[in-house]
């Protein structure tokens, strides 16, 4: 999976002008990946993002993430059906990273497409 | 087991019941044993000789050769009366006379016996043998240790209003009882371990006790709301000859019960409330307790034009209806009727786990002033031990009774309760929820597609390609745990009773395989194919059982759900490590120490073809699925259990 920019916030922006170094902001899909397993957002959300009814109250978190500052917002603040993962034990790279993982995930095929389901009464 | 001492003239049976008739013939045991003829005296603790203990562990002794019919015998002809077709069990000494007795008296014909590696695998079996067929099983489990391997699966059908018929060799006189392991498997009040947890139990004492404790035992367990029931056996009375004591024995002919039903003027109440609502909605979950209640609930949901929610504690609904709808639809309604819900509080409650357990928050999921009425049977065997009451939810008409019996006098009442000028705007009512549910049908297909691909398999690809290959049979999904995100429920075209079968009812992991062979035993002899979506950790706890099948030649096709972990823990240990903010997830496995069922990765197939199925896996690539599920429906068809391993998402 090859690297790729991700949507940022203001706040981001800005600072990657300070720094000047859009590179060090490049999140990467892989490590994403990676990131994505080790904590564990895999065991509601899917390997894929593709969420369940049941452990993901329906929510799909790829193809087509959420813009990146909803994304962060709710991965951060929520305490409810989702359990929080605050900065000490998330770092803002790794959510980085697992955002462009879930934005690198290509949108399959449409259910039309798919006889089992779109010939299925 | 109970050698008697003839010095001692005491009628054991008697004695049991509370009458030590001293000499008299019925009493005298002519046919002298070996032992030392001591009347009286006798030390008060024996220490277990060399002899004794052989007795139990090696070669068992001759018994005694006493004259009469064996009380046994006479049990089996107690039990045919009931028209018990199986009997899957586990053998054991303690009921070693009425096993012989099945065999050789009763020519192992109703009930048939069948060999079973754990207790917990026997009543698992007799749980879904009953969902699928209607009619209960017995099973017999060994004294102390027996019991103790059936009581999980025993409160799984308690939880889940399901009859099984559990008789228990126990061996009470401690006395004369073998020392040692026997005595280890014996206990004052055996029946003590599940009476909390069973409709009924007793220890009877004589033979004519059996016969009426056990036409009694029958009839309490297929009364509504339906339940398992425990008799204590003992050791000795199946052994002795029934014509001692004189008796005319006679069998208490089995008469059913009539299920109860509710009281009119609160159906009237109900009727009235439902036909002037603006937002009914009915919530079912063990409801229909066959295709009857089945199609009662539709006229029901026809007639007011109201969404159905179904918890799927069975299949209560036609999902190919456009009433059916989802649980969401609770929060708009002003009436809802709950029938035989296993959970009022949580039907109308929500509950968010904030890793405070035990606190979280709650909240109303429903507009206040919401009327709820409730229809349900359990009401009627509350018990205080057990928590399977669930919240106490306050409700408008509360009516303790069978829903499915309470059914046709709740809809004469409505028809005579719905205003004429009301009418219209119900069926208004109804046109809007067949365009809502339309919609519906899309959503669940467009996110059944997402990761159509993926490998691991999805649970919704790994949904469809069963049905895709069992959909032109007369299938019957016997049992679908571990969680596929309610997949079968949402894609396939349940209509019929038996199409789904609900689940364990107390949660306790493990039965989910024992359950499938005993609903595909029942849908064997019905002709209907049976096919369980099996998970990893439910699998291991009895897996004796896959054994059980291929002995019996039953025909099930079970597809895996492995993803290889105890899923529903690596979440919970997630959670309450975030809200502490801790890392969890320190060992190589894929989820936190303690959850993951995997290196080594456990070769279910292989294990599955050890025991005489037909096996195929690990299958991890979504495009080689079809194929081997298509394979294996063939060797079911040809009268054998087979397995497919797959490599799955995890929900
Ligand atoms: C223990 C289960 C669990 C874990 C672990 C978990 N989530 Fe969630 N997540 C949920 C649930 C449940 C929701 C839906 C919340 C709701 O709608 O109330 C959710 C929702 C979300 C949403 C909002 C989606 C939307 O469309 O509204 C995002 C974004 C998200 N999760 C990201 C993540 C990420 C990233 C991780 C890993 C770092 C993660 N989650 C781990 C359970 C979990």
């Amino acid at each position: 999976m090859s690297s790729m920019r991700v949507y940022f916030s203001s706040a981001v922006v800005a600072a990657s002008l300070i720094f000047g170094a859009g590179a060090a902001f490049a999140a990467s899909a892989e490590k994403g990946k990676a990131a994505f397993v080790s904590n564990g957002c895999w065991q509601c959300h899917g390997f894929d993002g593709q969420g369940s009814a049941i452990t993901s109250n329906g929510k799909v978190l790829a193809p087509d993430p959420m813009p990146y500052e909803t994304f962060e917002a709710f991965v951060r603040g929520t305490n409810r059906a989702m359990p929080p993962y605050r900065e000490a034990i998330l770092s803002k790279v790794d959510l980085e990273d697992i955002y462009a993982y879930l934005q690198s995930i290509p949108a399959g095929k449409s259910f039309k497409d798919i006889p089992m389901l779109s010939q299925h009464e | 087991m109970t050698p008697k001492d003839p010095g001692l003239k005491i009628d054991r049976r008697k004695f049991l019941a509370g009458a030590a008739v001293a000499g008299a013939a019925t009493t005298v045991m002519p046919h002298a044993e070996a032992a030392p003829s001591q009347p009286a005296a006798r030390p008060s603790a024996l220490p277990p000789s060399a002899r004794m203990v052989a007795a139990e562990t090696g070669t068992p002794e001759m018994p005694k050769n006493k004259q009469g019919k064996p009380g046994s015998d006479f049990m089996v002809d107690v039990i045919k009366t009931l028209d018990i077709k199986y009997l899957p069990c586990n053998a054991a000494s303690s009921f070693r006379a009425l096993h012989e007795s099945l065999i050789d008296y009763g020519g192992d014909k109703t009930p048939q016996f069948m060999t079973c590696l754990h207790e917990e695998s026997a009543v698992g079996m007799a749980h879904g043998y009953f969902k699928a067929s209607g009619k209960p099983l017995m099973t017999l489990v060994h004294g102390t240790v027996g019991l103790q391997h059936a009581s999980m699966a025993i409160y799984n059908a308690w939880c889940d209003r399901v009859p099984v018929i559990v008789v228990g060799g126990n061996d009470l006189d401690a006395a004369y009882r073998p020392p040692g392991v026997p005595t280890f498997h014996s206990a004052q009040d055996i029946n003590a371990l599940v009476r909390d947890f069973t409709k009924w139990d007793d220890t009877p004492v004589s033979p004519q006790h059996f016969a009426q404790s056990f036409v009694r035992m029958y009839r309490t367990a297929m009364t509504p709301p339906y339940g398992p029931v425990m008799m204590s056996l003992d050791a000795g009375l199946q052994q002795e000859p029934v014509h001692e004591m004189g008796e005319k024995l006679y069998i208490p002919r089995y008469v059913p019960n009539s299920a109860p039903a509710g009281d009119m003027g609160a159906v009237k109440e109900a009727a009235r409330m439902l036909a002037n609502a603006e937002r009914p909605v009915i919530v079912v979950d063990r409801a229909a307790r066959t295709q009857k209640g089945v199609d009662l609930l539709v006229e029901l949901a026809e007639l007011l034009q109201a969404p159905v929610v179904d918890q799927q504690g069975r299949m209560n609904f036609p999902k190919t209806h456009y009433l059916n709808r989802p649980a969401n639809v609770i929060s708009t309604a002003d009436v809802i009727i709950g029938m035989e819900l296993s959970d009022f509080w949580g039907v109308v409650n929500g509950y968010v786990d904030n890793g405070d357990h035990g606190i979280g928050f709650n909240e109303s999921k429903i507009k206040s002033g919401t009327k709820l009425i409730s229809i349900n049977s359990v009401e009627l065997i509350t018990k205080a031990n057990y928590q399977d009451f669930q919240r106490f939810q306050v409700v408008d008409v509360s009516m303790p009774a069978d829903a499915e019996a309470t059914l046709p006098a709740l809809i004469e009442a409505l028809k005579v309760a719905i205003p004429n000028d009301r009418k219209a705007a119900i069926a208004k009512r109804g046109e809007t929820i067949r365009k809502a549910s339309a919609e519906g049908r899309d959503n669940v297909r467009k996110a059944a597609a997402i990761a159509w691909d993926a490998s691991p398999i999805s649970t919704a690809r790994l949904t469809m390609e069963i049905f895709n290959a069992i959909k032109n049979e007369d299938w019957s999904l016997v049992a679908s745990e571990g969680n596929v995100s309610n997949w079968p429920n949402r894609l396939w075209p349940m209509d019929k009773h038996y199409q789904w079968l609900g689940r364990s009812g107390g949660y306790g992991v493990g039965y989910g395989a024992p359950a499938s062979v005993g609903a595909a035993l029942a849908n064997r002899d019905l002709g209907r194919f049976s096919v369980s979506i099996q998970s990893d950790g439910d699998l291991m706890y009895a897996p004796g059982v896959l054994w059980t099948a291929a002995k019996y030649k039953i025909p099930l096709l079970a597809v895996m759900h492995n993803n290889r972990g105890y899923h529903q823990e690596v979440m919970h240990i997630q959670r309450l490590a975030n809200f502490r903010d801790r890392v969890v997830n320190k060992a190589s496995d894929l989820s936190p120490i303690g959850t993951a069922i995997e290196g080594p990765d456990i070769e279910y197939h292989k294990l599955a073809e050890s025991m005489g199925w037909w096996a195929k896996g690990p299958i991890k690539d979504p495009a080689q699925l079809g194929a081997a599920i298509k394979e294996a429906v063939a060797v079911v068809k040809s009268g054998q259990p087979a397995l497919i391993n797959v490599w799955t998402q995890p929900r």
